[in-house]
């Protein structure tokens, strides 16, 4: 599928994939993409690892949201500090303060009871998206760099869960409107990033399938990140093999350099590669009924803001914008 | 082996050593970096190179070690691998591999059998809903299990070499705390706290709600409901009855992280995030008193292209294919004859050349970044295709040792 997503119209996109495949740099390129079109946009961080704000070379950032680039605010997801803030707003609950114990107390039923976590973290993030709908919160958009695939399910489902297992109360009462929000493919997207690498493109062909059986929340498209680019065309690839072959490398040496030998070697490395993901981009074509983004493997030397906009970019030209 | 008489700013060796001397290895490292696979291909390169009969053990959810060796199924009990998958692959194995994958919930149960009391107290907690719920998020409890599982596989005493890979956590350290912590939780206050409501409820004692705990109940009370909190109360009620067995093990667990036998692998790409994470753990295991005994660097770009001859050759072909081209194109290759399709393919030979040197040196700036030393730091070479079988996994395992076998497919 190569339908355009379209992606930036949803108030609410939320970024899953296995870890170590970029979730955070897609995210970023993202906001910095959004932010580029005129919104205003607001991350949520809640694999908190801290490093989002890297991406706009900024110091990290707490759960308070900071502006680290014009036009993206970022916030640091942590659910003590949600829970203070429902307790706040909905059950006219002083702060509990530094009292040690009852907040430890919270901390560790937060923990224990199934759920409490993570509608703490999907609440402030729906808290975001429904004031910003009212016009209470600045934002165009909310881009949640979410929990790894491992996770996500949980975190997504917990208002869900939490109907099951809290019978009544208040809590409950405040599932409803968070299970809607999260259920409206004209307000969210939830969106995959993968590597064209064995293991990422398993789970994420794992995972759609089990959001698409147990949640109802509404999909966008799967990010391909570091794709690497294919370096010859057919014909090309057979003048490759030939100057690989003794005689011709021989005579390229003499030419270039003892060096030539490895630059045969480099590129041969290349085709390879390119060639073993080629077969696992094909499975996530296949096996995947969302529309596919690709983005370049990129060859700097830098990380940060560079990075975050050659991103950007690349998924500016895959959105068609 | 000379690195393009280039000196490393660390000095790279093999795991040779570290494996004959240590009978449990600990791998850990953030997600992505390739964790699972180093265990598994350290696992079955010791099983061929050093003898003796080694385990690997896996406690990640997503099953990846299952994948890697090939071998579908592998349960909480421990399996070993057919010989004659190493005999497919070519290998003549001086030792044995055996494999266990480790299954959360089932090594739950079998400790809450183990600890209780009576069976009708395991059935009340086995059967109380929120076991499940809170057993598999609950202090960390993948991580606890894990070391506890792993204790248990030690003290059976078949084993030489143990390997284990670690569960992926938001924080690499949650898994060394998780036996304190488990200790800490059920001597705590929290714990008399939770109960308090089941107490109450079977109508032991006036009072038993402390005073301290009041303001935590009126707001818990509002927020999750009595019903919540009596079952929660409940659970943790008949939970307590495995206080003395649960402490003391995770007490033992503990003191076997930091035994002389145990040692730390910390695998990383030479990726920022990863490597900063690699890092922090290096130095928390080394605050903790734990023995780092390797740091794994994973996923490594080939050496040659840092090469100065292959940098000057690269910059040649991309700027000026021209020549090259026309050389070759009269030593009589057919598919060389065309100079303006050749000099094309050398364009970008060249450019391709100098794009993965910018990668290269980037690795190698970060790794002369990593400012930890280990008794050991290694390299595993990208794999241009991916590890499907023992083979593979042999094959890669085998540049953490000390021989010359087998470059990468």
């Amino acid at each position: 599928m190569s339908a355009n997503p379209d992606l930036l119209s949803r108030r609410l996109l939320i970024v899953t994939g296995k870890g170590g495949v970029g979730k955070s740099t897609v995210s970023a390129g993202l906001a910095l993409l959004a932010a580029d079109q005129g919104k205003r946009v607001l991350v949520v961080e809640v694999d908190a690892k801290g490093n989002l704000t890297d991406f706009f070379e900024h110091h990290p950032v707490g759960f308070a949201p900071v502006e680290v680039y014009r036009g993206v605010h970022v916030l640091r997801m942590d659910t003590e500090a949600s829970l203070r803030e429902y307790l706040r707003i909905h059950l006219r609950v002083p702060m509990m303060g530094r009292i040690g114990p009852v907040a430890r107390a919270f901390d560790f039923v937060a923990n224990a009871a199934p759920g409490v976590k993570e509608i703490l973290t999907i609440g402030k993030i729906a808290h975001e998206v429904r004031e910003s709908m009212r016009g209470n919160a600045p934002w165009d958009i909310v881009i949640v760099d979410a929990a790894a695939t491992g996770h996500i399910v949980a975190q997504l489902g917990a208002a869900e869960t939490m109907r099951e297992f809290v019978g009544v109360g208040p809590v409950r009462s405040q599932t409803q409107w968070m299970i809607d929000l999260l259920s409206d493919p004209a307000i969210t997207a939830l969106n995959f990033v993968a590597t064209p690498e064995e293991m990422p493109v398993n789970e994420t062909i794992e995972l759609v399938a089990r959001v698409r059986q147990e949640l109802s929340v509404p999909l966008g498209a799967v990010l391909v990140n570091r794709v690497l680019p294919e370096l010859f065309t057919r014909g090309d690839e057979e003048i490759f093999e030939a100057l690989r072959e003794p005689a011709a490398a021989g005579a390229l040496a003499g030419e270039v350099g003892e060096g030539a030998t490895a630059v045969l070697e480099g590129a041969r490395l290349a085709v390879t590669l390119r060639r073993t993901r080629a077969t696992h981009l094909q499975r996530l074509r296949d096996d995947v009924d969302l529309p596919l983004l690709y983005l370049p493997y990129l060859f700097v030397r830098t990380h940060g803001m560079r990075v975050t906009r050659m991103v950007a970019e690349g998924l500016s030209a895959e959105l068609g914008l | 082996m000379s690195r393009d008489g280039r000196t490393p700013a660390i000095a790279e060796s093999t795991l040779d050593k570290l494996l004959a001397t240590k009978e449990i290895v600990v791998f850990a490292g953030s997600g992505g970096v390739g964790k699972t696979s180093a265990a598994a291909a350290t696992a079955a390169a010791a099983a061929a190179n050093l003898g003796g009969k080694v385990l690997v053990l896996t406690v990640d959810p997503a099953r990846r070690l299952a994948d890697a060796l090939g071998v579908d199924g592998i349960g909480n009990v421990e399996r070993r691998i057919p010989p004659e998958k190493f005999k497919e692959a070519g290998i003549e194995p001086r030792g044995e591999l055996w494999a266990a994958m480790l299954d959360t919930k089932q090594a739950w149960d079998a400790l809450v059998l183990q600890h209780t009391p009576d069976e009708a107290t395991a059935y009340r907690i086995l059967e109380n809903p929120l076991y499940h719920n809170i057993t598999s998020r609950f202090v960390q409890s993948h991580d606890y299990i894990a070391m506890e599982r792993l204790y248990e596989l030690h003290q059976t005493g078949k084993y030489d070499l143990i390997i284990i890979d670690t569960p992926p956590t938001r924080n690499a350290l949650d898994f060394l705390e998780a036996p304190k912590r488990m200790a800490d939780f059920f001597g705590g206050r929290l714990l008399r706290w939770l109960t308090a409501p089941y107490r109450a409820g079977q109508g032991r004692g006036a009072r038993v709600f402390e005073v301290a705990a009041k303001p935590f109940y009126q707001v818990a009370d509002r927020i999750l409901g009595g019903q919540f909190l009596h079952d929660i109360g409940e659970f943790f009620f008949n939970f307590q009855t495995m206080y003395d067995g649960f402490v003391e093990r995770a007490l033992a667990v503990e003191r076997l992280l930091h035994d002389h036998r145990t040692t730390f692998a910390v695998v990383s790409t030479l990726e920022a995030a990863p490597l900063r994470e690699a890092q922090v753990f290096c130095m928390e295991l080394a605050d903790r008193g734990f023995h780092l005994g390797a740091i794994v660097l994973n996923k490594a770009l080939p050496d040659y292209f840092l090469d100065e001859g292959a940098r000057t050759a690269a910059g040649l072909l991309a700027e000026q294919p021209e020549p090259p081209a026309t050389a070759l194109s009269s030593i009589g290759v057919t598919a060389l004859a065309e100079v303006d399709a050749t000099a094309r393919v050398l364009r970008t030979l060249g450019e391709s050349f100098q794009n993965f040197e910018v990668v290269a040196k980037r690795e190698t700036e970060l790794r002369t970044q990593l400012a930890v030393t280990a008794e050991v730091v290694t390299r595993i070479p990208y794999f241009e295709v991916d590890i499907y079988d023992l083979g593979g996994l042999t094959r890669m395992g085998s540049h953490l040792f000390n021989t010359t076998e087998g470059e990468g497919a």
